[in-house]
């Protein structure tokens, strides 16, 4: 009984805020030595848009990491989801409700296809929604060759580019989006359960927690997010893009946002306030090599590095606290 | 003997269990009151967690009983027994380490206020639990990953009885707890007594059985022997109790005593995490059977000695000379072998031929390109010699028995010539006949000329088999035995009634 297990658990800030500051400040003198200015009106509202987009993915993608799953497919839920969105309102302004109910309802429904074929059919989530992420590939690109659709005038305006100060529209519906979901974990029994789901499966079952349908509904969940995501870039775009998810990465993009964040990838650990975190790091890295007009594969490289780096110090700490 | 005891809690009435043809449990009657401590002891392998996963759900009886308060119950699975009021504190936690004590204890029915957590409510209500059965010190608001051993165990004891259990299952409680431990879990046992819970307590110390229970019931065998008040029973008896079992089985003669072969291998005074001051010899021509009860560290010493969780104090010399150990590499380089006892997930890889996991440790040892032909032929002949029967070399060993796959790891062993051999429970799940023939096959390695070191369980095969013995205890020698002792002997060295050799 040493003093120090009597101490309270405190959530420990997570590390990605320190390291997000550090990008900024160490991105911003470099980006003044070039002569730029990395905190001006475009590039900061560029950020949040980039960070809007891969956000919403990624806070999904956290409720099911937590869980101890995985979804490969929020990318081409994305796709999909801007067709869906820029058919349905076909340029009118009157389909904007009907077409986001649509987006929601069938990327809901690819959420609850993922979720039971994790947990009813025992497929490894990693096969299982690849699978359906190239079903869905499938169909688009058997469908469409190219943007199709348009997305309603009124959606363009407010979701796609509407901003208060510097902040878009976009960023706030994320930020909406983190608190509810870091609300449903923090203050709700679906929460708890799928923290201890993805914690310790056996020690969840047997203490009461219906597994199976904690996990589809984070599966759903996870695909309503993507679908909500695709609903955003169908306004910033104008109309349905049939690759504009896989193009942006956002099915890595978002995992790797998540573990930057500090959420454990086997699930059990973390949150979505250190996911948004993550988000913004990427973001911010890309907003710094865009001003440094930095060679696009050098960028990539750097992420790669980071998301390393990111892992390898979150896998040290666990090593200590185990010691 | 003289007050009458109130209405049992439990009742279980000729309860019997077999596993694929193997009868674990027969006609075993036990019952508990509230209030009570009811001590369950036995060997390994005498029935006690079959019995107790019966109580708590994990299984159903094929034969028999089981009340609870007053009704006949069928427990469909441990939730249901856990709702009936059947509370199980496993010897491994059933936690989750990044989660607070509050969430741990109300996982599965957190309290909640118009469809929220409650997570005040959860902590005032943890807290109270806590403090009911005195354990004010402890934070409801701790990461249980935080906490050490006896700190989860309290936490497991409030998660069972935040669901109202009026029973509660205590499995080797104080296995992980150390000494001073030991005596906080003591006042928290009483405690709960007091509340009028009832206890089932699983332990293979007979010292804090006696501390602790009221009665105490002997299982041997799947049977009960005997349920006595603890009062008027002796350590003794109860060992007696315990073994005391026909010699039946033959096994091949053992080595001459008075002829002992060089020493192979010794060990002064070492140590690791989970062994002190450890000392024994290996001699060439001699089985030295290592005795104890689970966890006691014979697993451990065992791997020490194969590098696998070296020694970090003392001293081992082979064949005179000073060695350091350091990994299974360094072991086999030096001749030694190791027949580990998880043998599904330690000794075969179940979807490789019979063939490569024979040539696994040759392969891993000699340079790849030289010698294939050479070794192939020599672990065929092996693989002959030892009788393995398969469809083929090349059957997938999964497909074998038990005693067939056995016999596949010793020849992979063989191949390396080693002087020095480890066994862990070579036996185990291992039908009779297949059993004699590794007797047969250890002993006829001692006698040409290797050193063996055999742990084991089944004290018949301990006794049958070993030179000598050594008998282990909380991760220390509790003292050697000679050839012809009984299994009395060895069982009050490894449960402690007797003073140890070396103290």
């Amino acid at each position: 009984m040493s003093a120090l297990s009597l101490l309270p658990a405190r959530r420990p800030v997570p590390g990605v805020f320190v390291a997000l500051t550090l990008t900024l400040a160490i991105g911003w003198l470099v980006v003044l030595l070039d002569g730029g200015q990395l905190f001006n009106q475009s590039t900061t509202v560029s950020l949040l848009h980039v960070a809007a987009g891969l956000g919403l993915v990624a806070v999904g993608q956290t409720l099911v990491i937590l869980g101890g799953s995985l979804d490969l497919s929020v990318a081409y839920v994305i796709s999909l989801s801007t067709l869906v969105a820029a058919e349905t309102m076909n340029g009118s302004d009157g389909a904007v409700l009907p077409a986001i109910g649509l987006v929601l309802a069938v990327s809901a429904g690819i959420g609850l296809f993922n979720g039971l074929l994790v947990t009813k059919l025992r497929v490894n989530a990693f096969i299982a929604t690849l699978g359906v992420g190239l079903l869905l590939k499938g169909y688009l690109d058997n469908g469409y060759d190219g943007p199709a659709g348009t997305t309603a005038p009124s959606l363009v305006q407010s979701l796609g580019y509407q901003r208060v100060g510097p902040v878009p529209v976009s960023f706030l519906l994320l930020v909406a989006v983190t608190a509810a979901a870091w609300f449903a974990l923090s203050r709700t029994r679906f929460g708890h359960h799928l923290i201890a789901v993805g914690g310790d499966p056996e020690v969840a079952r047997l203490s009461g927690v219906r597994n199976d349908r904690v996990l589809v509904t984070a599966h759903m969940l996870c695909s309503m997010c993507a679908g909500l995501a695709g609903i955003y870039l169908a306004s910033r775009l104008g109309s349905g893009a049939p690759r504009v998810g896989t193009e942006g990465l956002y099915d890595l993009e978002s995992i790797a946002a998540v573990v930057i964040g500090g959420t454990a990838l086997a699930g059990g650990r973390g949150g979505v306030v250190g996911t948004v975190g993550g988000v913004l790091l990427l973001a911010s890295i890309d907003a710094i090599f865009n001003q440094l007009e930095v060679d696009a594969f050098f960028k990539q490289v750097i992420r790669g590095a980071i998301i390393i780096a990111a892992v390898a110090v979150y896998a040290r700490r666990a090593m200590r606290k185990a010691a | 003997m003289s007050d009458p005891r109130p209405v049992p809690l439990l009742t279980l009435r000729g309860i019997g269990k077999s596993f694929l043809g193997v009868r674990v449990l027969d006609g075993v009657d036990l019952d508990v009151a509230p209030g009570e401590v009811h001590a369950v002891v036995g060997e390994n392998g005498a029935g006690k967690s079959t019995l107790m996963k019966i109580v708590s759900g994990g299984y159903t009886p094929d034969e028999g009983t089981v009340e609870f308060a007053g009704e006949p119950r069928t427990f469909r699975g441990p939730r249901d027994a856990q709702r009936a009021g059947v509370g199980i504190i496993h010897q491994e936690f059933n936690l989750l380490p990044e989660r607070t004590v509050a969430e741990n204890v109300y996982l599965g029915h957190e309290p909640v206020r118009r469809g929220l957590v409650d997570r005040r409510g959860m902590l005032d209500r943890t807290r109270q639990l806590l403090a009911s059965i005195g354990e004010t010190a402890l934070p409801a608001d701790a990461r249980v990953g935080q906490l050490g051993v006896a700190q989860q165990q309290v936490v497991e004891i409030a998660k069972a009885l935040a669901l109202d259990a009026r029973l509660l299952i205590m499995d080797e409680p104080t296995a992980a707890l150390a000494d001073h431990e030991v005596e906080l879990l003591y006042g928290l046992v009483r405690r709960l007594q007091e509340r009028g819970i009832g206890l089932l307590y699983v332990s293979h110390r007979l010292a804090e059985v006696f501390d602790l229970s009221g009665r105490i019931t002997v299982l041997k065998d799947g049977r009960r022997v005997t349920t006595v008040d603890t009062a008027d029973a002796t350590a003794d008896e109860l060992v007696r109790h315990m073994v005391g079992r026909e010699l039946s089985s033959y096994y091949p003669d053992r080595a001459d005593a008075d002829d002992p072969g060089p020493v192979r291998l010794s060990v002064r005074d070492a140590g690791n995490r989970k062994l002190r001051g450890v000392s024994l010899e290996l001699r060439a021509g001699q089985v030295l059977g290592i005795g104890g009860l689970q966890g006691s560290g014979r697993s451990a010493l065992a791997r020490a000695l194969f590098g696998v969780s070296p020694f970090s104090t003392g001293e081992v010399t082979l064949a005179g000379k000073p060695v350091r150990l350091r990994s299974p590499r360094a072991a086999m380089r030096a001749g030694i072998a190791y027949v580990t006892e998880d043998r599904k997930a330690e000794g075969i890889v179940p979807r490789q031929s019979v063939l490569d996991n024979a040539l696994l440790a040759s392969r891993a040892v000699f340079a790849a390109r030289s010698g294939h032909a050479a070794r192939t032929e020599r672990v065929r002949e092996l693989l002959a010699a030892v009788e393995v029967r398969a469809a083929g070399d090349d059957q997938e060993i999964r497909f074998l028995s038990g005693g067939n796959q056995q016999k596949v790891v010793l020849a992979r062993w063989l191949a390396l010539n080693p002087r020095i051999l480890l066994f862990d429970e070579p036996t185990r799940g291992i039908d009779v006949g297949a059993k004699s023939a590794i007797h047969n096959l250890i002993r006829r390695l001692a006698q040409d000329g290797a050193a063996v070191l055999m742990i084991s369980s089944d004290l018949p095969e301990l006794l049958g088999m070993s030179d000598r013995i050594v008998v282990m205890r909380d991760g220390r020698i509790a003292g050697e035995l000679p050839a012809g002792a009984t299994e009395e002997d060895v069982m009050a060295l490894a449960v402690g009634t007797v003073r140890e050799a070396a103290a």
